[in-house]
């Protein structure tokens, strides 16, 4: 379980979580949604450790956030970063391989092996393995990152919007394999998303953020209302329900 | 591409053998002593900056920077300046001296490592802030050489000239000794950061992510690039024509030449590739200089036109980095 006490953190004087607590257990899609500024990103990111935590606490199952070794937070959080961030001119295997970094320090082994060529299969990356990625479409680049993050072999897996700038079919084929590996593997997924309709289709849970405060938790059912839609988004679109599912008529 | 690196070496072994023995006028005893230091220094040199370039290039995520950027030549000559201006003609005796040779590379360490902590209190630890701070910083300890050498008398300003050029005609053993034995353990310890460079190389998130926070192997690796710099440096003088190059074209023209020659995102094979292409372009180099055209033009002049011609080539070519 990835618990969040009492989170407050504020950039250049401007405060961007006021005071958060928050439960995330075991299993299952996280979403966090909300409008631009509502702080998602940064909450994201403290837990992933990539800013420093000013207030509060977070522990992630025995393992405190900013306390716990590099190595043992590795090995049971894994972090997507975004297509952008990642600079080396490598080929998709060399990537993938890397996932398997805080296991073996650099130094393959049997098992190693075996699991990154299940990676590359299961993200339909075998026949790009050796390919660069800088040679490969968006989608491609973004599942080979994807791919990367299940070779690491943890429980939890962040996402910071990872559908930006994929096309629909690349989309719903990355949320589908989330939705698969939260449902085969167990694993915990918390993403960022902008979508409300991809959150609503394939996440359990969706905590929506504004001003820096959770403002609804739950299931999309009970979560996603046209009230919810004023308040957090100021927006009046309407929700429709399709299949069962809510729907945000954009 | 373990065939690739074999390949380098057995071209470093040619080049070595032919500074060794090509053109030998004069008795063995004498000849082979005598060119095994500078073979030694010409090695470490090229070892020492080759490393300390991959390494920076990839601390800072980007393929046209070199250390010197940093103002790190410049503080050669500064030191070198400091040291002429404050003792006068008594300097004299001492300029390329192993006792000069452990104060150049003491004071260059200190400084570096001074002028390290300073860019990472005013870049905030952001690397472009860091790298622009440098160059600033570089331009200012330049200017400030420039400023001593006016005012020192021409006849001492002549031992600063002749100081400020890399040189290769005569090495002592001391000071080769000296060099190595600091030089050795940092490239060990160069070689030890190779998994952990791989894996900043693929950005702070991915870093993190992979339980390697990027700030504390960028400290480390720049730690290191600051003591193979210092050594190389204070080995051969600085290897840029003029002290006002604006970059090092030797490391860049390595660094890149490896990565043509062993394309690979992995540190074990781009560290030791760069360490052999610099030695065999120093020593290669050095034995045409030397035998071929009798020292009729320094080599790091060459080395910087061929650069030149190769930093521009990358720069315009070059695929988003």
């Amino acid at each position: 379980m990835i618990s969040i006490r009492n989170l407050s953190h504020v950039i250049d004087g401007r405060p961007i979580l006021h005071d958060i607590t928050l439960d995330l257990p075991r299993g299952g899609i996280t979403a966090l949604i909300g409008p631009n500024g509502a702080g998602k990103s940064t909450l994201l990111s403290l837990i992933a450790r990539l800013t420093r935590i000013q207030q509060g606490q977070i522990t992630v199952d025995d393992l405190t956030v900013g306390a716990s070794s590099d190595r043992d937070l590795a090995q049971r959080l894994a972090i997507m970063p975004q297509q952008a961030n990642v600079s080396a001119r490598l080929r998709v295997g060399e990537l993938v391989a890397m996932g398997r970094y805080p296991w073996n320090r650099g130094r393959p082994g049997y098992e190693d092996r075996a699991q990154v060529a299940e990676s590359l299969a299961k993200f339909g990356l075998t026949q790009l393995a050796d390919r660069f990625l800088d040679q490969i479409s968006g989608g491609q680049r973004q599942s080979a990152l994807a791919a990367m993050a299940h070779a690491q072999g943890t429980d939890y897996l962040l996402l910071d919007e990872p559908l930006n700038n994929l096309d629909i079919s690349a989309a719903r084929g990355l949320m589908r394999l989330l939705r698969d590996m939260a449902d085969a593997e167990g694993k915990s997924i918390l993403i960022v998303l902008h979508d409300i309709n991809y959150a609503a289709a394939y996440a359990d849970r969706i905590v929506a953020m504004a001003n820096g405060r959770i403002a609804a938790d739950g299931a999309p059912d009970g979560v996603l209302t046209p009230q919810l839609m004023r308040d957090v988004f100021s927006s009046d679109a309407d929700i429709i329900r399709v299949n069962g599912r809510p729907v945000v008529v954009v | 591409m373990s065939s690739r690196l074999l390949a380098l070496l057995a071209l470093l072994i040619l080049s070595a053998a032919g500074f060794l023995f090509l053109g030998a006028e004069g008795p063995w005893a004498f000849l082979l002593p005598f060119r095994g230091a500078k073979l030694g220094a010409l090695m470490l040199v090229g070892a020492c900056i080759a490393t300390a370039t991959v390494m920076f290039q990839t601390v800072t995520a980007n393929r046209i920077l070199t250390p010197s950027v940093l103002g790190f030549d410049a503080l050669y000559v500064l030191v070198l300046t400091v040291f002429v201006h404050g003792l006068g003609a008594q300097a004299a005796g001492l300029v390329a001296t192993p006792a000069m040779f452990v104060i150049n590379l003491v004071v260059m360490t200190a400084l570096g490592l001074g002028l390290f902590a300073l860019l990472l209190r005013l870049g905030s630890g952001e690397m472009l802030k860091l790298v622009l701070t440098g160059i600033v910083i570089g331009i200012a300890i330049r200017s400030f050489t420039g400023f001593l050498q006016r005012m020192i008398d021409p006849a001492e300003f002549q031992l600063v000239q002749a100081g400020s050029f890399a040189r290769f005609t005569y090495v002592d053993p001391l000071m080769l000794g000296i060099g190595a034995l600091v030089a050795v353990p940092a490239l060990a310890l160069a070689w030890r950061l190779r998994f952990k460079l791989d894996v900043l190389a693929l950005g702070p998130t991915a870093a993190t992510g992979l339980g390697e926070p990027p700030r504390r192997v960028q400290m480390q690796a720049l730690v290191l690039i600051c003591v193979l710099i210092a050594v190389a440096t204070s080995l051969a003088g600085p290897l840029v024509a003029g002290s006002s190059g604006p970059s090092n074209f030797f490391g860049l023209v390595v660094a890149a030449l490896a990565h043509i020659a062993t394309p690979s995102p992995r540190h074990a094979i781009l560290m030791p590739s760069a360490a052999l292409i610099g030695g065999c372009i120093l020593i290669g180099g050095q034995t045409i200089m030397e035998r071929v055209l009798h020292l009729a033009t320094p080599l790091p002049v060459v080395i910087e036109l061929l650069g030149g011609l190769l930093f521009l080539t990358l720069l315009l070519k070059r695929r988003a980095a």
